[in-house]
């Protein structure tokens, strides 16, 4: 095995400057709750590892004027455990939640979850449907990316070589919004999703709906933000009517693989199940707020 | 090869190792410092045998690397027992037989321990969900839950 560098630069510059350095031969190590098991199976063997943990943007949590930007390298524990990003997002967190276990959270990071580009990754579609935006950093600079622009397929981002999430931004939400994310799996915890489903949603003053975003997970190459299912949602009360066409548009956006977590045919039709329930508890938070 | 000398803290003692970079922390917990008592279950953070806290968080020695622990400090199950006399967590496990085999006991103590010193009055469910990452494969899960909790009235000196 040939020697694996390792570096922890205290500035995004520094970061930059050795991934570009590496030619592609570097990765970037957040949590590596991926990563690390990886390069143990011998799927990934890096010249560098550039732990970027160490650098103060990506570790922090702030609210500016009513958004959230938190760092990519957050651990998942840090965000569940933040109360006000906690209340404002419900539904990222519930998506946040269900990744691994406790020992798991503690050290796996959201940036890292979008990046590995799983498409059952239990937190990009709750991301989608926030609107969530990465803010990105690279040889070329910086750039601001909606989060569905980054992954592309299994294992695959639109990120540049030498690119870093460095953050991703929650936008400041109207009253009476409510988000969720819920996903199917065999069993409770410590599961892989077999279909997940996130939905945002913003009730105007007489709990009609003006404005909603669905996304799918694991139903695709990537996690899928369904027009469809929005415009089913959007000028209803979200009444059964509205439930149905939104389910119906689910699995009609569906183009799940076959494989031993469920056949195809279960995916498309577990979808409609999955998002319906994911509306129903964004309608109920929204009325809570 | 040049290895990383990397300084941190073992219950409460300073370490200094030398480590690849490829080393997992369970690798130098082990084979390099001699604290065995940290288990290697799957190495893929689905058991939970490899249980340590790092800097006061509850996480798979398995996927973090030996690099990575430069100035943390690290407590695993040698540091549970003060001298002879052994923690409530491990008193209970053994009054509730909580463990066989023994292998996954180590990493349920140290998951135990970090719980109680966040809640010291958890449910069952909040036992069984902090826990779930920690697999046994030999008592199932009943007799530690309960150990769990009895240890948890015990130590609230209820
Ligand atoms: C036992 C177990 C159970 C799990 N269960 C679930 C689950 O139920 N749901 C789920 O969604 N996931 C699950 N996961 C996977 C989840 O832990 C990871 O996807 C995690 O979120 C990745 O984050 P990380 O910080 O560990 O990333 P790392 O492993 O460090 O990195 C992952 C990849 O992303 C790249 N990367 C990391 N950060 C950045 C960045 N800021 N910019 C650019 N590239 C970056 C890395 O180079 C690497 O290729 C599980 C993992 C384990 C071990
Ligand atoms: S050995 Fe680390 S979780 Fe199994
Ligand atoms: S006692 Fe044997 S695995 Fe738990």
């Amino acid at each position: 095995m040939s020697e694996m560098r390792f570096e922890a630069p205290k500035t995004l510059q520094a970061a930059v400057a050795l991934l570009a350095a590496a030619n592609g031969r570097a990765r970037i190590l957040a949590g590596g709750t991926d990563l690390v098991i990886q390069m143990r199976s011998g799927r990934v063997e890096p010249e560098l590892l550039v732990d970027i943990k160490g650098i103060p943007e990506m570790n922090a949590i702030a609210l500016d004027n009513g958004a959230y930007r938190f760092g990519a390298a957050v651990g998942c524990m840090d965000l569940i455990e933040h109360a006000g990003l906690a209340k404002a997002w419900p539904g990222v967190i519930d998506g946040v939640k269900l990744i691994g276990s406790i020992q798991v959270k503690a050290r796996a990071s959201v940036g890292g979850n979008l990046c590995n580009a799983s498409p059952a990754a239990d937190s990009v579609p709750a991301l989608i449907a926030a609107a969530a935006v990465a803010s990105i950093i690279g040889p070329k600079g910086r750039r601001e990316v909606p989060v569905e622009n980054i992954p592309t397929g299994p294992g695959k981002t639109s990120l540049a070589p030498g690119e870093i999430v460095v953050s991703i931004l929650l936008p400041r939400r109207p009253p009476h919004s409510g988000d969720a994310y819920v996903r199917f799996t065999p069993r409770t915890e410590m599961d892989i999703a077999v279909v997940g489903a996130g939905v945002n949603l913003t009730l105007d003053g007489g709990g009609t709906c003006v404005q909603a975003r669905v996304c799918l997970g694991a139903v695709a190459e990537r996690a899928l933000l369904v027009p469809e299912c929005a415009a089913a949602l959007v000028g209803t009360k979200v009444d059964a009517a509205a439930l149905e066409r939104l389910a119906a548009a689910a699995s009609a956006a569906c183009r799940p693989i076959d494989d031993k977590r469920g056949t195809r045919e279960f995916r498309i039709k577990v979808a409609g199940v999955m998002v319906r329930r994911a509306a129903e508890l964004a309608l109920q938070r929204a009325r809570g707020n | 090869m040049t290895k990383h000398r990397v300084s941190a803290t073992v219950n409460g003692d300073a370490v200094e190792f030398l480590c690849e970079t490829q080393q997992t922390l369970l690798d130098v917990l082990r084979d390099e410092l001699k604290f065995t008592g940290t288990k290697e279950g799957c190495g893929t953070g689905d058991c939970g045998a490899c249980s340590v806290t790092v800097d006061g968080r509850l996480m798979c020695s398995c996927l973090m690397l030996g690099v990575e622990a430069e100035g943390k400090s690290i407590q695993t199950i040698e540091g549970m027992a003060s001298g002879d006399s052994l923690h409530p967590l491990q008193q209970k496990f053994l009054e509730h037989a909580a463990l066989q085999c023994g292998i996954c006991t180590p990493g349920m103590l140290i998951a135990a321990r970090s719980l109680l010193e966040r809640k010291p009055d958890p449910t069952e469910e909040e036992v069984r969900y902090w826990l779930a990452g920690n697999l046994c494969r030999c008592t199932g899960y009943h007799k530690i839950v309960e150990a769990v909790l009895d240890a948890a009235r015990e130590m609230r000196g209820a």
